[in-house]
């Protein structure tokens, strides 16, 4: 039934085997359909011929693998991207978070911050940012040092902006960044109340307790039981009756921890925890 | 709310297409029985942040069950999966689809190319690519790839295309093992039992 491995996929294998031998990152769970693709162009991008040149050069050359880094994961993400995703945000759970005299945020996987600043301002218009604690992660450090400056090049603001109005923003998007020079950047008061930090969901624990984690296309590109440890994850941070927010086209229908959650708004992927 | 995956079917059918697709699977899927042993997976271009029609299209109208991708759905016979809007959709081991947002290519996210890729690799000779009519070059280097496994290829008639540049650039760069009009092109689908 399945086809013997190609070489190609014998070389991958030993491949995030080296490297999670030697820098601790693990990618040996990853949906490996999507990791072929992004480890085909780091060749190109690397000049080499097989992935065991590229292995070679990844343990004796010390800048590749951060420059690795950034083809490995997928430092690609939008403002209020699914705007109503962040409508559900806005109606269904906000208003269930004024109860806590202080809240906390996990933004797991947040790549290069796009998703935090929608957050971060969301919250701000429901009156909620000063007393949240916002955690950003990801394992990734070129991303999160994108994230922790905020800057954006300007021909992605329109489309930006568009969701934001799409997600029931209450004002302008302009209201919350300064332009200039073919960038944005990003109001720091929005930031004031984040938290970045590198966290691997696939190799480390629980470190706070969250009442909201929104973690959207992150576990796509894991496969079922790394995203197993990730929901895991999630539950363990999350109060009880706490929220989880996905990606629209993932769910929790194939986790073995399904039964923690109910699903609060299905059709924008937010769920509840309920054990 | 968690399920077992069943058994993975015998073969899979990999259907690509943009600009004047549809009519084509408004030919080839309602030909197909409920009984069909291979699973379906479609990419149309879709323009982003608009939701697809297409599950609506043909769910309830043909034999197949009919499903917008989700990550990690099983691959499963009798069943036709689309590529739903702003995700690549691509095939894993093991039975399972899996999707991503990486850069759209061919400005297309879903693309036909990366489907196709990423489903040779897995099916290898269990896996027939048939490219449709279409206004742009995706899908060709997919349709080589699946070639170059030992997969079966299928491409539209150009003259009896919407448009005709998808499954032109496709022939100026390989030989399909086969190139049909719509209406024999369900008909060979129709009767396919196997692949090898």
């Amino acid at each position: 039934m399945t086809e013997p491995p190609s070489d190609f996929d014998i070389e991958l294998r030993l491949l995030l085997e080296a490297i999670y031998l030697k820098y601790c990152y693990d990618f040996r769970s990853y949906s490996v359909a999507s990791l072929r693709r992004r480890v085909e162009q780091a060749l190109e991008k690397f000049g080499c011929r097989t992935l065991s040149q590229l292995q070679d050069r990844v343990l004796h050359e010390p800048s590749v693998m951060p420059a690795l880094l950034q083809y490995l994961t997928v430092p690609v993400s939008e403002m209020f991207r699914d705007p109503e995703y962040f409508l559900g945000l806005r109606r269904e759970v906000i208003p269930r978070l004024l109860t806590y005299p202080s809240i906390r945020v996990w933004v797991a996987g947040c790549s290069t911050g796009e998703e935090v600043y929608s957050i971060a301002i969301l919250l701000q218009e429901e009156g909620l940012l000063s007393r949240t604690t916002i955690y950003a992660t990801d394992i990734n450090p070129e991303a999160l040092r994108a994230a922790e400056a905020g800057v954006y090049p300007i021909d992605r603001v329109a489309g930006f902006s568009e969701s934001y109005r799409k997600s029931g923003g209450r004002g302008s998007l302009s209201d919350y960044y300064t332009a200039g020079y073919g960038a944005v950047v990003f109001d720091r008061a929005l930031r004031a109340r984040a938290a970045f930090s590198d966290h691997s969901l696939a190799t480390d624990g629980v470190f706070a307790e969250v009442q909201l984690v929104s973690c959207r296309n992150v576990l796509i590109y894991f496969d079922r039981d790394l995203q197993d440890r990730a929901v895991g994850l999630f539950r363990d941070a999350l109060v009880r009756r706490g929220f989880l927010g996905l990606g629209n086209r993932e769910s929790l229908r194939f986790s073995k921890h399904a039964d923690a959650f109910t699903e609060l708004l299905p059709e924008v992927r937010i769920y509840q925890r309920c054990s | 709310m968690s399920s077992r995956p069943p058994p993975e079917p015998p073969f899979l059918v990999a259907i690509g297409g943009s600009a004047g697709a549809v009519e084509v699977l408004l030919t080839l899927l309602p030909a197909l029985p409920a009984s069909f042993p291979g699973a379906l997976v479609v990419v149309i271009h879709l323009r982003p942040q608009v939701r697809s029609l297409l599950p609506s299209i043909f769910a309830g109208h043909i034999a197949l069950s009919v499903r917008e991708a989700d990550d990690k759905d099983p691959i499963e016979a009798g069943t036709v999966t689309f590529a739903g809007p702003d995700y690549h959709l691509l095939v894993e081991p093991g039975g399972s689809f899996s999707l991503c947002t990486t850069e759209p290519v061919h400005f297309s996210r879903p693309s036909i190319d990366v489907l196709f890729e990423s489903a040779a690799h897995t099916y290898g000779r269990r896996l027939l690519g048939i490219l449709l009519s279409g206004a742009n070059e995706d899908g060709a280097a997919g349709l080589a790839a699946i070639a170059r496994a030992g997969g079966r290829t299928w491409v539209q008639a150009p003259e009896t295309a919407g448009a005709r540049r998808m499954p032109e650039s496709a022939l100026a760069c390989m030989s399909p093992d086969r190139v049909l009009s719509p209406s024999a092109m369900a008909e060979a689908l129709r009767s396919l039992s196997e692949l090898e």
